[in-house]
């Protein structure tokens, strides 16, 4: 069963017939070919696939792409503006804030989200809000202070 | 997942019409957090999703009879940050903030929360011990059920099918009242607990006895469990450090844990009476602090009122 969907991708319009059952994660990165989002635990726990959903982070292996209709949709793909990186971004190339680099997207995502609520957040306040994004390099001291720098990098 | 219809009803009644439609083969959705991992692992199969998510109106956080009532859609993160909630009942917020991570408190709704009925969840124990209730609601009308007698079985209620959470309420706090959630978490901050325990308790105006007490804990049982013979013996007894103990162990008898990795049934079984009476201990306190913030506590209560007034 197909539901046609209009919701906004990174500030750009797109219109798609989707199965009910597709998957947000699936959606944006097997149709819109978004690979930026990574699907690890597939229930909701490790972070990987971190999107914002009208500003809000969710795990897109937890939404069902129907639920996106008429919904604003930011993924990592969507947080350079104009050729230039977020801060959150260049803070965490400087301050060397991931190891393989599978859970950066989702990091970075999350970490975004915290910064639009909270631009200088403590160490406590990163820990509360990034404890649900795992890194399993276990490089958590440079991910922190990746965010806690990068108000540096904001204009 | 199995296909599925998708639909989007605009209110109530559109909801109640298309579960009248699908019958027992269609499954309400809110959040989704819960339910998307049952789909995927084909525990639960629905022909027809019915999407709450376009239903508006039900999800206000706001004083009633001193209480508060929430709306069946709030969601975990909207009840955590709510300035109302913070103020009114610190716990209730500091309780919703303990579930999962933000990314499941955004969507996680406190409804669907306590539908899911899995007894490992954070809310019911605190809930129970404040002595929430439920408004369920089906064309026929609604019905208030306590939240001590909600939770069945193991996922389970005593919802019927056409019923759907409208309404959450915690009546009001008695004065001389204290409450405290603890959370044992050996593991990991976004863990289920392994176990947890709620008390609520009131004084006599002395301080000196116990006026009443509730007591509920979680991850113990196939539903959270309210251990009322533990109740009975704190109920008109004065307030002494070795009444808690024995409440902690009186509380033991009412669990009934499963070993698993998070611990043994006898550990979790020790762990139940330590954390009853951690609950209990941590009340009493939060009674002491209370009264000492209370002068205070008036000041402000005037800057509010003159705040309305404008």
């Amino acid at each position: 069963m197909n539901k046609k969907i209009k919701l906004r991708v990174n500030g750009k319009k797109v219109e798609a017939e989707v199965p009910t059952n597709r998957l947000m994660i699936d959606f944006l990165r097997y149709d819109l070919g978004l690979t930026g989002t990574k699907e690890g635990c597939s229930v909701g726990v490790c972070g990987a696939c971190t999107v914002l959903v009208n500003g809000d982070m969710v795990s897109a292996c937890l939404e069902l792409a129907v639920f996106a209709d008429g919904h604003d949709i930011t993924t990592v793909e969507g947080l350079a503006k104009n050729g230039e990186l977020h801060p959150v971004q260049k803070s965490f190339i400087q301050y060397g804030g991931f190891q393989c680099g599978i859970c950066t997207p989702g990091q970075v995502v999350a970490a975004k989200a915290l910064l639009d609520e909270n631009p200088r957040p403590n160490e406590e306040e990163i820990k509360d809000w990034m404890m649900g994004n795992l890194c399993r390099c276990t490089g958590y001291y440079k991910i922190i202070e990746s965010i806690q720098k990068a108000h540096q990098f904001a204009k | 997942m199995i296909p599925f219809e998708y639909r989007t009803p605009k209110n109530l009644k559109e909801v109640h019409a298309t579960l009248k439609e699908f019958g027992s083969d269609a499954k309400l959705i809110a959040g989704g957090t819960a339910l998307v991992i049952m789909m995927k692992q084909r525990l639960v199969r629905p022909t027809c999703l019915v999407s709450l998510r376009s239903v508006r109106g039900l999800n206000s956080i706001e004083l009633k009879d001193g209480g508060l009532r929430i709306g069946g859609l709030a969601t975990h993160r909207e009840v955590e940050s709510s300035a109302l909630v913070r103020r009114r009942l610190p716990l209730l917020a500091e309780t919703y903030h303990h579930v999962a991570t933000i990314r499941v408190r955004n969507r996680a709704t406190v409804g669907g929360g306590l539908a899911h009925a899995d007894p490992n969840q954070d809310p019911p124990p605190t809930l129970i011990a404040l002595g929430a209730t439920v408004k369920a609601t089906s064309p026929n009308g609604s019905r208030v059920i306590p939240l001590d007698e909600f939770f069945t079985d193991y996922y389970e209620t005593v919802l019927n099918l056409d019923e759907i959470i409208t309404e959450l309420n915690i009546p009001k706090m008695a004065t001389n009242t204290g409450a405290a959630y603890l959370k044992f978490l050996p593991r990991t901050a976004d863990d289920y607990a392994t176990v947890s325990a709620a008390a609520v308790l009131t004084l006599d105006k002395s301080h000196k006895i116990i006026h009443d007490v509730r007591i509920a804990l979680g991850s113990v049982g196939t539903t959270p469990i309210r251990a009322t013979a533990a109740e009975d013996l704190l109920r008109g007894q004065p307030v002494k450090a070795e009444a808690f103990a024995e409440a902690g162990e009186k509380a033991k008898e009412a669990v009934d844990p499963v070993s698993d990795f998070r611990g043994s049934a006898g550990y979790k079984k020790e762990m139940a009476g330590v954390f009853v009476r951690r609950a209990l201990e941590k009340a009493l306190a939060n009674i002491r602090q209370l009264a000492k913030a209370k002068p205070a506590a008036k000041t402000t209560k005037k800057t509010v009122k003159k705040r309305r007034k404008r």
